[in-house]
């Protein structure tokens, strides 16, 4: 997948040196820009429903990496050893990062931070369905960064490509450091697996518990979802919910016998027609409910995000307190 | 080597958005030298007028070395 990253990185670099003939008309330029694989840039015009597409696209994303570090989070004090800690530390600190690229790409479209955290904090805007699952045991670190980060990956390198330059900048930044989560993953199951009894056991509970929900994660079925077609034409998104679930389905099951360890689903076999694994869908009734804010961890989730909030309310305004005060003294700033 | 921009962040003042800058942009390594600019300060030029903006640039082959003719011979030019 990296080589895909850096493939798309390429692309980018050319496209920016590449230079489209103007045409007058707004629609028509932006229009020749998708089609010629151009990118459209902040001060572009764009429909507005592009750009409300796309306000509710990275915002949502956004909004999943901040959500995303408090599943993780809550294993950084019982990390087995102070190597496992170092690293999970420093992937949950990735995660913030990923969470303000994505917040500033937003912000390019002309939304402000503020409304979006709003939008996040009020529950009028959604974040990853995944995030509402718990962690139980350390082999769910493991489980989440071999699955729900590569699950992210297989759906996030496409977008390394998306129509708007800021947007696919900021995957391509992303896409490299979800890489070291992902195998970093990879290896605790490994370890795990190849370990003790029990711990081997703790491993395939975990694979057990996070695979429909991993697959869950690329969304309704293509003839469900509502966004899909207007998205692909304007080349936000460029493969569909269901080729992107196969296309994990496949990766995972050659991972998992490198792992020794088995994907809960009976059905799962190759199809030697399709040259490709059948398998069970996950459940979309359960989806439904854990994105309309039924699953287990929703109400903890959000209510931990407000209290963080609400409680760093005055540490906020003191930093811009002082800031006021530092810009009489020293104009310059630093 | 000149200084690439790489992204955007909030910040109460210049300072911590240099030490948010180093933490966010830099964690691999990714550079030496930080430049913060708040971004009321940057304008930028129109889309709307790219091509009066950048035309004038395309009728002045003079510009460019190719433009003129080497006699033969006439070696490291």
């Amino acid at each position: 997948m990296l080589d895909q990253v850096e493939a798309a990185e390429r692309e980018l670099r050319s496209a920016a040196e590449r230079r489209l003939a103007g045409d007058d008309h707004l629609q028509g330029y932006f229009e020749a820009i998708i089609e010629a694989d151009q990118k459209v840039e902040p001060r572009d015009w764009m429909p507005d429903d592009y750009r409300r597409s796309l306000v509710r696209q990275i915002a949502q994303h956004a909004h999943s990496e901040i959500i995303g570090m408090q599943p993780e989070g809550n294993w950084i004090t019982r990390a087995p050893s102070l190597k496992r800690k170092a690293i999970l530390l420093a992937k949950v600190q990735d995660e913030a990062g990923h969470g303000l690229y994505l917040y500033a790409a937003a912000e390019t479209l002309g939304v402000s931070r503020d409304e979006l955290v709003e939008l996040l904090l009020s529950g009028r805007q959604k974040y990853s369905s995944i995030f509402n699952y718990p962690t139980l045991t350390w082999a769910d670190v493991g489980a989440i960064g071999w699955l729900v980060d590569g699950a992210a990956i297989v759906n996030q390198v496409p977008l390394c490509r998306c129509s708007y330059g800021p947007y696919a900048r900021a995957m391509i930044r992303i896409c490299k450091e979800e890489s070291f989560h992902q195998r970093q993953g990879f290896e605790i199951l490994h370890t795990l697996a190849h370990g003790t009894p029990a711990q081997r056991e703790m491993a395939q509970d975990a694979v057990n518990r996070w695979w429909y929900p991993s697959l869950a994660m690329f969304g309704p079925p293509d003839s469900d979802s509502t966004h899909s077609e207007r998205s692909m034409a304007w080349k936000i998104k460029r493969f569909s919910n269901d080729e992107l679930r196969q296309r994990f389905v496949d990766m995972c099951v050659q991972q998992a016998s490198v792992l020794t360890l088995s994907l809960p689903d009976p059905d799962l076999r190759w199809n030697a027609e399709r040259e490709h694994y059948d398998f069970t869908q996950p459940d979309f009734d359960e989806l439904m409910q854990v994105v309309k804010g039924n699953g287990p961890c929703n109400r903890q989730r959000i209510e931990h995000r407000r209290r963080a909030h609400s409680e760093g309310a005055w540490v906020r305004e003191a930093a811009a307190a002082y800031a006021a005060k530092r810009a009489v003294r020293e104009p310059a700033g630093v | 080597m000149a200084h690439t921009h790489v992204g955007s962040l909030h910040a109460p003042d210049a300072e911590l958005a240099l030490r948010n800058a180093r933490d966010l942009y830099t964690r691999r390594q990714e550079g030496v030298s930080i430049w913060v600019v708040p971004s009321a300060a940057i304008v930028a030029s129109s889309p709307d007028e790219k091509d009066a903006f950048f035309d004038p640039a395309a009728d002045k082959v003079y510009r460019h070395p190719t433009f003129y003719d080497v006699p033969e011979g006439a070696g490291h030019l």
